[in-house]
């Protein structure tokens, strides 16, 4: 904990957990998309579906899908705006396996019809963490610049991936890989040191087995 | 972060100013510049302004339980003159902005936000204090907030409110000291003081909600900072050094039922009235709720 997690952050009330950090994962599954989406079908589970209403948790996580910050005056307008702007929402409140007190299921659809599905669970002090990715396990907080690779799970690959970020001077913070089963699909998580420029992502995407590459990097835009 | 203890940070603040121990202590510790480090706390402090500034006593909650009474204490008077009326009614306030879903800056907390604006505005707008002390007032609330944080907790569920409330007055008591030109020794003495005296305060928010008692008890953090930072500036000492004191906070909230650790299932939460209201508002049932 640095000294602004005890300081800060400036966030929209009432609750650090319930409001700032569910304002964070409806921005962070926004961003994983890559574009604001049309569908939001929203699974509240646990404390979220319990108390969500009266900290305006569904509110949140419909400003961040809105791409706004923990901190947008706008926040507790955000169904309204969702509504205006053309975004079909629904919240409900379910149980989700084995799953942190405040957990959230997002299923996003986009204007190409494109879906994404993403589970994210808010930690406390407005931090959260990424568990799932269209079902497949992953685990990312979005405070460093974060990629997101699905590939075939096939030998060289990983040394492949890092030898691009090698080649373009990326420091790799951390590394991890989950797998659904042998010689199947599997997610590479990389969580980088610093913001990654554009060329390095394309030839990540371009790599022979690199299925899908997802950028994150919830910085300034 | 180097500083785990309030000795350490004591020790560093022999070299230089305590605030700017910390402020050095960031620099390291995130690998950044001063310049850098100060501007994210002025631009926090700018925020805390407008926490206050941007109150609307017109203004209610989704629950429908807060709202209005910070203008009600502003419009009247207070036993203890005007500052203390501005004291408690810029702590009513924030607390409100917080619940009606206004802008804050959670210090170290949502549900405590307005304990350090409540001293300091009405601090910096009676002496006509300077921005730049006020942002160095910010530094020590965080340094000594920060070895809260590590050795006990700041979080209602973790500590009960103690953590929250609790470690908000403390480090705003600490915060005082540094405005009045304390010494470092008084700031660690008005922080032991400040946590002495609400340990063992449980976490109890009605229907789950960061409402009642929360904005109230901003208001008991705010003046229990202004009474500790006093009593240290006098000269009072704490018989328990700082850091064996948070050490007491962190054992007690170890040994908290979790019913009192903002499930929302025990002290006022359990009351029959809370219990109609939490009813009342259908699909909010008791449950934790990280301020
Ligand atoms: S939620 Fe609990 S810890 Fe936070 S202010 Fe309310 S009573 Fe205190």
């Amino acid at each position: 904990m640095n000294i602004f997690d005890i300081m800060g952050p400036v966030m929209v009330g009432p609750s650090s957990s319930h409001t700032a950090g569910a304002a964070r994962i409806g921005l962070t599954a926004r961003r994983l998309l890559g574009s604001q989406p049309v569908k939001a079908d929203i699974l509240l589970h646990g404390s979220f579906a319990a108390t969500g209403a009266g900290h305006g948790t569904d509110r949140a996580i419909v400003a961040g899908l809105l791409g706004m910050r923990p901190d947008d005056a706008a926040l507790p307008r955000a169904l309204r705006i969702a509504e205006q702007e053309g975004m079909a929402v629904t919240i409900r409140a379910g149980q989700m396996r084995d799953a942190h007190p405040n957990t959230a299921l997002l299923t996003l659809t986009d204007g190409g019809g494109r879906t994404l599905s993403v589970s994210a669970s808010s930690l406390g002090g407005g931090r959260i963490r990424v568990n799932a990715i269209d079902g497949m396990e992953a685990s990312f907080s979005g405070e460093y610049p974060t990629l997101i690779i699905r590939n075939e799970d096939r030998p060289g690959i990983l040394s492949e991936i890092t030898r691009v970020l090698y080649e373009h001077n990326a420091n790799i913070a951390t590394v991890q890989l989950y797998r659904d089963r042998r010689g199947g699909l599997a997610v590479t998580v990389i969580e980088c040191d610093a913001p990654l420029p554009e060329r390095p992502r394309a030839e990540l995407a371009a790599l022979d087995g690199v299925v899908r590459c997802t950028y994150l990097d919830m910085g300034e835009d | 972060m180097s500083f785990v203890s309030v000795s350490a940070l004591l020790a560093a603040a022999e070299r230089e100013p305590l605030w700017q121990a910390v402020l050095d202590d960031d620099c390291r510790d995130r690998g950044v510049e001063r310049s850098e480090s100060l501007e994210r706390m002025e631009a926090l402090w700018r925020a805390m302004v407008r926490s206050a500034k941007e109150y609307d006593a017109a203004r209610r909650s989704a629950s429908g339980l807060s709202g209005g009474q910070g203008a009600k204490m502003a419009a009247a008077q207070s036993i203890g003159g005007p500052f203390l009326r501005d004291v408690i009614a810029t702590a009513l306030m924030v607390g409100e902005q917080n619940a009606c879903m206004g802008r804050i800056v959670a210090a170290p907390t949502a549900g405590a936000s307005g304990v350090m604006p409540a001293v300091l505005l009405p601090l910096r707008e009676r002496d006509g204090l300077a921005d730049e002390t006020m942002v160095q007032c910010l530094y020590v609330a965080a340094g000594f907030g920060q070895i809260i944080a590590a050795r006990a907790s700041i979080s209602g569920a973790e500590g009960g409110c103690q953590a929250e409330i609790g470690a908000a007055s403390a480090m705003a008591a600490a915060a005082l000291v540094h405005a009045r030109g304390g010494t470092p020794q008084a700031m660690a003495a008005a922080c032991a003081m400040a946590l002495q005296n609400v340990m063992g305060l449980v976490c109890d928010p009605v229907a789950g909600l960061v409402e009642e008692p929360c904005v109230k008890r901003n208001v008991m953090g705010a003046v229990n900072a202004l009474a500790c930072a006093d009593m240290a500036l006098a000269g009072v000492a704490s018989a328990i050094g700082c850091d064996e004191v948070i050490d007491a906070a962190a054992a007690v909230g170890r040994l908290m039922p979790a019913s009192l650790r903002e499930t929302g299932e025990g002290g006022l939460a359990a009351t029959a009235t809370a219990r109609r209201i939490a009813e009342s508002l259908g699909g909010e049932r008791p449950g934790p709720a990280e301020g």
